[in-house]
């Protein structure tokens, strides 16, 4: 991994002279922390039931409600029951003065309707993305902004706590659908939610894939460390520091869903959480792409995980409040040269996540994609210096993220309360302009 | 005194075997045996778990190398409560703590432990010139000034030639290679059935790899993914045409460096455990331990081979339990040369040998051949001495539970005319 070295040279004092704009250090989580480092401004247009909702993990989570002045650690808006031009004007009434008191990585939560209904409403509802995505380039200071586009019925907990958290760092610019929880209850000790379940991280042995499983044990899960058998020693390493298990496994093999199964089977009975995160590149344009490239990148990126998932989905392995969660990129949703292939794979895991959501449901089950953007990572570490300063450049954060950013995101989807969460695609990508 | 239970072979863990001076030039034996610990804690989920015991060894021992196993132990994800020892006995170190452990747990005195071993031949303990070393002994003694340039007059020019250590029998001063050279004379063992012996073992070795037997059984180390030695595409013709390396003063000269072992560095080790700690810990058992017998020969002044002490202490092993030869599913007998394995067939196939040395009625008999190290042997691996006892146990015990039952025997020679073996089955 490369330093950010412009991050820390826009500090000092001659950075400040000569004006070049502060990078912000983002709010990450640490164990112990509370949820946000001040109070937290709570505002409704109409009902305001997911306001009472938000007010009550507050107040769980021992966080004040702001008065009328000073700095905000967080503003949240249920404007769920929004539905004409006019509620707008109340948004904007409200969120004006208030994105004024957002203190440094501040959070902006707006709580949506579905889009739909009359052409007033569905167009109100569909506003309210423009709104937090505009926001979301103009708060500073590592703030992020966020929509919930929440279901009448819908629990919206684990998915306010983690958007307020610091685990959410460099999620900025997203719309998440809440629902009904399919399955699951709040964590019995919220410092560590994964306790007693058991995640499966493929492609463990570095980069994004160890932060997975590092944080995912940092949360209390037991893990099980996938990658293929040539990646061991890193593998080995990444699972005795999570205090789980090391499987060598090529997941392209014929039988390799069959031994991943029974290796859980054996092992621990039951697996509550399972994270695609195995993926390779073979860049090349597509005028000048081969059939090898093209294959082993579906192989590894797209078909593994249909058929892991297949013979997941048929077995009776997953536990009652099963997570499925993929990871993605954003080069599947925007596209990016040289990347037909990873593209095609990535954006075709989308389109599963998307499928199989609905299939699950009444399993308990949900599955979601985690696209990360620009992360830090050996592979970034080896682009030309010209792409990775604009990689890193062109978010709303203006950085990289850093992997465990996007194991933070596939933490919370892999949390049993997070039932109301499923067929959803959530960048880590600090808003970048790319996909957006 | 407690029933005895049989011990529980659960699972195993290497480092790909490098010959010396390759990629593991650099490695100590710490640093081998300790990598090769964590993995196995790895695949078990032993990270700060306390085990009733670890014994490993090294045959090729730095004096600073005290303690080697409780070093790595404490160096190793596994508590530091986990106690450890060494333990050497030559080429037959790994399998002997495997028998070490596997008792222990038989009778109850430890509930799991890991049997391991380590070598290397790239850092081997190159001493001091014992000369120097009683000069400076001496000096170190030396009270008073005098007594101190006493000690110093002791000093010679040739004394900074360092001791290094030979791969050479102390008593005889043949290296392990004459001597199986001599035996594969006495047994008129052939240059043509050696190297197909070594080719199948390269063939086995690599088939074995290509069809991920090795995935829970090795875990990299140092860039090295697979055997160093491994030569997929051997064959007996291309081994025909290398030139004999030992034995090149008899008649017919048979060992080349193509089927016998080079020197290698790397390390192993196996999880055993009882029955009940494994269900506890929701790991598997693959198979068990049904008992183990070690031999010795006199190769000094007597007829026998440096290397046959196995054949000895085979017919001891089936005897106690009441078995022949032939009933066995796999057989793994440790490729220290070709010659060697082929010898020890040839005597226990031999009426008058077996009559007359072993004492017994009639010969143990022909194995079927295709039972024979089928995954490869130390041919192919290559042979870090104090760890071919553990790649051999967890090997086995994998295919043993491949096969959802059977039996098998492991034979391994040893320097100092000994030799050790042991009979696994399947876990029912």
């Amino acid at each position: 991994m490369t330093t950010d070295r412009l991050a820390g040279f826009s500090h000092t004092p001659i950075a400040r002279l000569v004006g070049v704009p502060a990078i912000p250090v983002l709010r990450r989580h640490t164990p112990g922390a509370p949820l946000l480092d001040g109070p937290a401004l709570v505002g409704a247009v109409g009902a305001g039931t997911f306001a009472k909702q938000a007010r009550a993990l507050l107040g769980e989570a021992g966080i004040v409600e702001a008065g009328n002045d000073g700095k905000v650690a967080a503003v949240v808006l249920d404007a769920a029951g929004a539905s004409t031009v006019d509620d707008l004007s109340t948004v904007q009434a409200f969120l004006t003065p208030a994105v004024r008191r957002l203190a440094p990585s501040g959070r902006l939560v707006v709580i949506g309707p579905l889009v739909g209904g009359d052409p007033e409403a569905a167009a109100v509802a569909q506003a309210l993305e423009g709104i937090v995505r505009s926001a979301g380039k103009e708060v500073r200071a590592g703030a992020t902004a966020n929509l919930l586009v929440v279901e009448p019925d819908a629990n919206i907990e684990s998915a306010l706590g983690f958007f307020l958290s610091g685990r959410s760092a460099y999620v900025s610019g997203q719309v998440v659908r809440v629902g009904a929880s399919v399955s699951g209850a709040p964590p019995a000790d919220p410092e560590r939610p994964l306790t007693g379940r058991l995640a499966v991280v493929t492609g463990a042995a570095r980069g994004i894939g160890a932060a997975i499983a590092a944080t995912l044990a940092r949360d209390g899960a037991g893990i099980v460390a996938v990658d293929v058998p040539a990646a061991g020693a890193a593998l080995s390493e990444v699972a005795n520091r999570a205090g789980g298990t090391a499987l060598q496994l090529d997941i392209t093999a014929p039988d390799a869903a069959e031994r991943l199964l029974a290796h859980v089977r054996e092992r621990h009975g039951r697996l509550d959480v399972m994270v695609h995160n195995a993926g390779i590149t073979r860049d090349k344009l597509l005028a000048n792409m081969d059939a090898d490239r093209w294959n082993a990148v579906l192989a590894v990126n797209l078909r593994a995980q249909l058929a892991i998932n297949e013979a997941l989905l048929g077995s009776d392995v997953l536990g009652e409040t099963g997570r499925i969660v993929c990871v993605a990129s954003t080069s599947g949703i925007a596209g990016n040269r040289g990347q037909t292939n990873y593209a095609a794979s990535k954006a075709g895991v989308i389109g599963m996540v998307r499928a199989t959501a609905p299939r699950i449901a009444d399993r308990g089950a949900t599955i979601n994609a985690v696209a990360p953007g620009f992360i830090e990572t050996e592979m970034t570490a080896k682009m030309p210096l010209g792409t990775r300063e604009a990689g890193r450049r062109i978010n709303s954060l203006r950085q990289g993220g850093l992997p465990v950013d996007v194991a933070e995101t596939v933490g919370w989807l892999g949390s049993s309360a997070s039932g109301g969460v499923t067929g959803q695609v959530v960048r880590v990508c600090g808003q970048s302009l790319l996909g957006a | 005194m407690p029933n005895v239970r049989k011990a529980a072979v659960i699972g195993g863990n290497r480092i790909p075997f490098a010959r010396a001076n390759g990629a593991y030039a650099t490695a100590s034996n710490l640093d081998m045996l300790t990598a090769t610990l964590d993995g196995l804690a790895a695949r078990f989920g032993l990270a700060g778990a306390t085990l009733g015991e670890v014994v490993g060894g090294a045959v090729l021992k730095h004096s600073r190398d005290r303690d080697l196993t409780r070093e790595a132990v404490l160096g190793s994800t596994l508590s530091p409560r986990t106690p450890a020892y060494d333990l050497q006995q030559a080429c037959g170190t790994g399998l002997q703590t495997a028998v070490a452990v596997a008792n222990k747990i038989a009778l109850g005195q430890i509930e799991s432990g890991i049997a391991a071993g380590v070598d290397t031949a790239s850092d081997a303990p190159v001493a001091l010139n014992d000369g120097l070393r009683r000069v400076l002994m001496e000096l170190n003694g030396a009270k008073t000034p005098l007594a101190r340039l006493k000690a110093l007059r002791g000093l010679r020019p040739g004394q900074i030639v360092p001791e290094i250590p030979r791969n050479a029998e102390p008593r005889t001063g043949l290296s392990m290679g004459e001597h199986a050279a001599i035996t594969a004379q006495e047994w008129q063992v052939g240059r043509e059935e050696q190297d197909e012996l070594a080719a199948a073992s390269h063939r086995n070795l690599a088939a074995a790899y290509d069809r991920g037997f090795f995935d829970d059984l090795v875990t990299p180390y140092l860039g090295l993914t697979r055997d160093a030695n491994l030569r997929p595409d051997s064959s007996a013709e291309k081994l025909a045409k290398l030139k004999p390396v030992f034995g090149k003063d008899l008649e017919h000269p048979t060992m080349t460096a193509g089927n016998s072992t080079p020197l290698t560095d790397g390390a192993s080790a196996v999880l055993l455990g009882s029955d009940e700690w494994a269900a506890q810990n929701r790991l598997p058992v693959l198979a068990h331990v049904v008992d183990a017998q070690t031999a010795a020969v006199d190769h000094v002044h007597g007829r026998d081979g440096l290397l046959t002490a196995p054949v000895y202490a085979v017919p001891v092993l089936l005897e106690r339990n009441g078995l022949t030869l032939q009933d066995f599913d796999f057989y793994e007998i440790h490729e220290a040369f070709a010659s060697t394995v082929l010898a020890t067939l040839k005597a226990w196939e031999d009426p008058a040998f077996t009559k007359e040395r072993l004492g017994l009625d009639a010969p143990l008999g022909a194995i079927d051949r295709s039972r024979l190290n089928v995954v490869g042997s130390s041919l192919a691996t290559g042979h870090p001495f104090a760890a071919t006892g553990g790649r051999i146990v967890a090997t086995l015990a994998k295919l043993l539970h491949e096969n959802k039952g059977g039996r098998g025997l492991i034979s391994i020679c040893a320097a100092g005319g000994q030799g050790v073996t042991m009979i696994l089955e399947a876990a029912a």
